[in-house]
């Protein structure tokens, strides 16, 4: 194996143990434990109703604009971190062109923060 | 001997195996205690004794609440998505585990000793999400399908912050590797220099990030009863419940290791081990996570998205210009190799 790709063997270890585990405990509980379903016990719970309609239907924009924003502002985390390790050899020019993004993006956060985006009500 | 582990393929495959399990054996047990721990904690806050029947002290409680669940019925709702219903809580404890690989516990004493390690740490909890929405999806039922939405949208948020909070320790440490990060922390811990406001934003981001109180809001019991884990019961419900408490360890000891020095003692005391200096953290900001659910009130939803979005993020964004600009013109940045 390549040297970097060994260091994260352990990794695979660590998923593959813990999958174990999970595993095991959910098999043997379904094992273990006497099961005795029947219709009403497998309806999903709704307040002692009878479930009116399927659960999976249309839901509140404002979840999907907060996942728009999420994706900008986690890209521009993103960019920063090789920005922050290298930033002592990337002198004085490396240190305003991320001023410059960062400047953008504020600008586009007060827009979007004057523009009631991100209001909850 | 030596020369069998250190020297072939199988016998290191196998010391990597035992190395695993020397973590997450005592994880698991630490974890099993911390729910025994939570409910003592919260019993002394409200002048109860906790749990005190089952063995010396009640100290028995956690594995007869295994036993127990382990033999209930899983109840798979009709309605479900059988697979996905029960690959759910499986992601989550698994991702909670895996965290622990790169976790060192003493000086270059991690399992995978790894040069990108806060970023990995990042990637796992934030693949939690994952979980989350898988359950409130399969289950098929309203509630599950709100709790999820709504614990999405608040980890999501909550990232963001954290994400500029690991950047600007970057920016004093000069390295990714956390036992590097450790070690820029031996003349001064973290928490006590100007990055200190980035420690409060961490620990309350903390919070929301595994979905404890105030920021229960995902199974917020007065509005949607149990959030994205309504439909779950027996061993399907627990590994969810470990995956939590497991959870809550992993971001205790981030946050030690990025903050609070990681397995460096103080005072000097080096004769005791670096373990238990990092258990000894870990337990603090364990015991900070129960303080808090015993003291505040849940937040309301539009409270919690103003915090995330309108205080942390601009306060963390300038405290990382502030720091940035600070290192780069009093020429105080690492020298990294």
């Amino acid at each position: 194996m390549q040297p970097v790709l060994s260091a994260y063997f352990p990794v695979l270890v660590f998923l593959a143990v813990a999958a174990a585990i999970a595993l095991l405990m959910v098999g043997g509980s379904l094992l273990a434990a006497r099961q005795r379903p029947y219709p009403e016990k497998l309806s999903a719970y709704e307040c002692g109703f009878e479930p009116f309609d399927d659960a999976r239907r249309r839901f509140d924009v404002r979840f999907y604009l907060v996942a728009i924003l999420f994706i900008i502002f986690d890209l521009e985390v993103a960019f920063l971190f090789p920005w922050a390790v290298s930033l002592s050899r990337i002198g004085l020019f490396g240190f305003f062109s991320m001023m410059g993004f960062l400047g953008v993006l504020t600008v586009g956060f007060i827009y979007e923060w004057r523009r009631g985006a991100l209001e909850w009500e | 001997m030596r020369d069998f582990f250190l020297h072939t393929e199988v016998g290191s495959g196998l010391l990597t195996l035992f190395e695993t399990l020397g973590i997450l054996v005592p994880v698991l047990i630490l974890m099993a205690y911390s729910t025994y721990f939570e409910r003592k904690a919260l019993g002394a806050f409200q002048l109860r004794l906790g749990p005190n029947r089952v063995g010396w002290f009640g100290l028995a409680q956690p594995f007869a609440d295994a036993v127990k669940v382990f033999t209930k019925e899983t109840i798979i709702p009709a309605g479900a998505n059988r697979f996905l219903f029960l690959l759910a809580p499986s992601i989550t404890f698994i991702l909670a585990c895996m965290a622990w690989a790169v976790i060192p516990v003493q000086n270059g004493w991690a399992v995978a000793n790894i040069n990108v390690g806060i970023l990995y740490l990042f990637a796992i909890s934030s693949l939690g999400v994952y979980g989350i929405i898988i359950a409130g999806w399969a289950s098929n039922s309203k509630y599950a399908f709100l709790g999820a939405m709504r614990s999405a949208a608040q980890m999501v948020s909550y990232e963001v912050s954290i994400g500029f909070v690991l950047v600007s320790v970057l920016l004093c440490v000069g390295s990714l590797n956390l036992n590097d990060i450790v070690l820029a922390q031996s003349r001064h811990w973290f928490a006590f220099t100007p990055l200190f406001p980035m420690f409060i934003v961490f620990l309350i981001s903390m919070l929301a990030e595994t979905n404890r109180a105030p920021f229960d809001l995902p199974e917020g019991e007065s509005e949607i009863v149990a959030g994205f884990f309504v439909e779950y019961s027996a061993m399907a419900f627990a590994l969810f419940y470990l995956g939590e408490y497991t959870n809550m360890i992993m971001m205790s000891a981030f946050a030690s290791i990025l903050f609070l020095g990681g397995w460096q003692a103080p005072f000097g005391l080096t004769f005791i081990p670096g373990v238990f200096w990092l258990l000894a953290k870990i337990s603090l900001i364990m015991f900070f996570f129960f303080w808090v659910r015993a003291t505040f009130p849940r937040y309301r939803y539009d409270q919690l998205m103003r915090l995330g979005w309108k205080v942390f993020l601009p306060l963390s964004l300038l405290w990382l210009v502030l720091t940035a600009g600070f290192l780069e013109f009093f020429h105080m940045l690492p020298r990294s190799s």
